[in-house]
């Protein structure tokens, strides 16, 4: 048995619960992360002279792997911690990549009914850098954590596989539901959307030019038409965006994924889901 | 023993690099595999200070008219060496300089060649974007991990694409150039010698190095199952031994994928994240291959966004 699957099981939980496992920080933290030059930019640009906490594990939580496999694909989560017993919520969480061409990856916008600020993502990373999530709580305060990320070397040059596949079939979407652990619980969602998440970065060498950049930079989810999750993000996003998270399953209803790129393509799925949270 | 012969050429290749800097390379030493087909076999490992960059196999091919460069290393210094190593042989002019693929290994040695009256640089014809969204951060990477020995290494482009197929005349020699569909990258081109029935797989085919996937696993599968079925007396693979009937090394590296897609069709079925799957399969690199530490994560990651779209 693998150790998250021993953890869930001696917790009598399922694995499509989250958990809240911290995870030993390796490398620089958050508190060598306030020296970074790029940061200090940021901070003045996005948050002004406003106070930021750091790491309150009770509020914000960072996972990203220390070395990453794939600097094309680095897997993200930013979990939300606050479970509403002090009547706050995450209203709004940014996530930035500090050596990145632009650090900001995306801002996501959350609702009293989202079920948990929570999301899992899949970005481009350029190098050694500081990887940060940033929440601003529905009381209007600003809280961070940061990690330290390894991508660079050989192959991992943080650019697509295969991006005519990715052009061919733009625009396909995937929708994977799993039910809440309990009745009326906070259900999760995956969706995935076939792009290219074109860069316009890396110059054609024979042509001289920069292609148009073309990534999708807004996503909208809605369960029972009310909000649970609207995204504003970069192509700093992997090719083919995957995006996972929470909504709240109070009945049956219509999960609505709705996504926009820059070239004002729009892309839409849609899952019932019963009154069990099966789609 | 072989290895230990190409240990001691770079050791020394090294020595002169200290004294001449670059633009007068010690040649090379390379092995004539077939008549006329010579291969300089990289080490197996990854890019590093102490091999300079000298991981790929490299090498030429000679006709009565002019020669074929296949692969220049990853360094304009390895394109170099294996210049001098082709000049100690022929002086027949270089016609052809071809790039299996946009890896930095291939083809970071490619200006060494420029110099060379009417040579044409020949790749896929999706190489030169594939090539240019990563040359950049290639030679970030050439800096940090290979450092001085990378001096003077810059990119240089195709000049001549190759959609489907071509054929190179050497003179009294053909090479039969062939792109493939998306497999271990998506501009991957074998070279075919008719005469001897050499098929320089670039890296479609790894021996002992663990195949990494840049492209696409189903893809590679594929691909493989194909070049079982030509016609080929031996195969030059972009890493690992450089006498090989070929058979076998595609088989095994047939197995190691087929198990990589394995594991990942698995673990999406359960409904598992890339991230669960990376860290369950921690630790679980296969010993058998070199440099798995390194790179099986990666092609753990790499199948996972490509399966995840199955039906």
């Amino acid at each position: 048995m693998k150790r998250r699957e021993f953890i869930a099981a001696g917790l009598g939980l399922t694995l499509g619960a989250r958990l809240a496992v911290a995870a030993p920080k390796k490398g620089p933290g958050t508190a060598e992360s306030l020296d970074v030059e790029v940061w200090q930019g940021l901070r003045r640009q996005l948050f002004g002279e406003r106070a930021i906490e750091i790491d309150v594990d009770a509020v914000i939580g960072l996972e990203t792997p220390y070395r990453a496999a794939d600097a094309a694909s680095v897997p993200i989560a930013v979990r939300g911690h606050l479970d509403g017993a002090d009547g706050r919520y995450i209203k709004r969480m940014w996530l930035l990549i500090d050596q990145n061409p632009t650090p900001v990856v995306g801002v996501f916008e959350f609702f009293p009914e989202s079920g948990g600020a929570d999301v899992e993502t899949r970005v481009r990373v350029n190098d050694y850098t500081f990887v940060r999530a940033i929440a601003e709580t529905s009381d209007d305060k600003l809280y961070m954590t940061a990690n330290f990320v390894k991508a660079s070397g050989g192959c991992s040059a943080p650019a697509s596989k295969d991006p005519a596949a990715a052009a061919q079939s733009m625009g396909r979407m995937k929708l994977r539901i799993d039910p809440p652990p309990q009745p009326g619980g906070a259900a999760r969602a995956q969706v995935l959307i076939r792009h290219p998440n074109v860069t316009g970065l890396a110059m054609d060498q024979l042509t001289r030019m920069y292609p148009q950049p073309h990534y999708v930079r807004k996503i909208e989810v809605r369960y029972r038409d009310r909000p649970v999750m609207n995204a504003e993000v970069t192509f700093a996003i992997a090719e083919n965006p995957s995006f996972r998270f929470n909504f709240r399953h109070d009945g049956a209803g219509v999960l609505v994924v709705r996504a926009e790129d820059t070239e004002d393509g729009h892309f839409e799925a849609r899952a019932r889901v019963d009154e069990n949270g099966m789609s | 023993m072989l290895s230990r012969i190409a240990g001691f050429s770079a050791a020394w290749l090294l020595a002169a690099v200290a004294v001449q800097g670059w633009g007068a390379q010690a040649p090379f030493a390379v092995d004539e595999v077939a008549p006329g087909v010579f291969v300089h076999q990289g080490r197996i490992a990854d890019l590093a200070e102490e091999n300079g960059g000298d991981i790929a196999n490299i090498g030429f091919v000679v006709g009565e008219r002019c020669v074929a460069v296949i692969d220049t290393g990853s360094t304009r210094r390895i394109g170099e060496a294996l210049l001098a190593a082709l000049r100690a042989r022929t002086e027949l002019p270089v016609c052809y300089v071809i790039n299996t693929h946009m890896h930095l290994d291939h083809v970071f040695g490619n200006a060494a060649f420029e110099g060379e009256a009417g040579v044409a640089f020949v790749a896929a014809a999706r190489m030169p974007a594939s090539l240019s969204a990563r040359a950049e951060g290639y030679l970030r990477t050439l800096d940090h991990e290979v450092g001085e020995a990378a001096e003077g290494t810059r990119a240089v482009y195709p000049t001549m694409l190759v959609e489907a197929e071509a054929s190179l005349d050497l003179g009294g020699r053909t090479l039969t150039l062939r792109a493939w569909p998306t497999a271990h990258t998506d501009n991957d081109l074998t070279v075919f010698d008719e005469r001897t029935r050499t098929l320089w797989t670039g890296d479609l085919l790894f021996e002992r190095f663990v195949p990494i996937v840049d492209g696409s696993i189903r893809g590679w599968l594929d691909v493989i199952e194909r070049l079982a079925k030509l016609p080929a007396a031996r195969m030059v693979p972009g890493h690992g031994a450089i006498h090989l009937p070929g058979g076998a090394a595609l088989a095994a590296e047939r197995g190691y994928l087929a198990g990589v897609a394995n594991t990942v069709r698995k673990a999406i079925g359960r409904g598992d994240s890339l991230r669960q799957v990376l860290d369950a399969e921690e630790g679980s690199a296969p010993a058998e291959w070199a440099l798995a530490e390194r790179f099986h994560a990666r092609n753990l990651s790499a199948a996972y966004t490509e399966l995840e779209w199955e039906d």
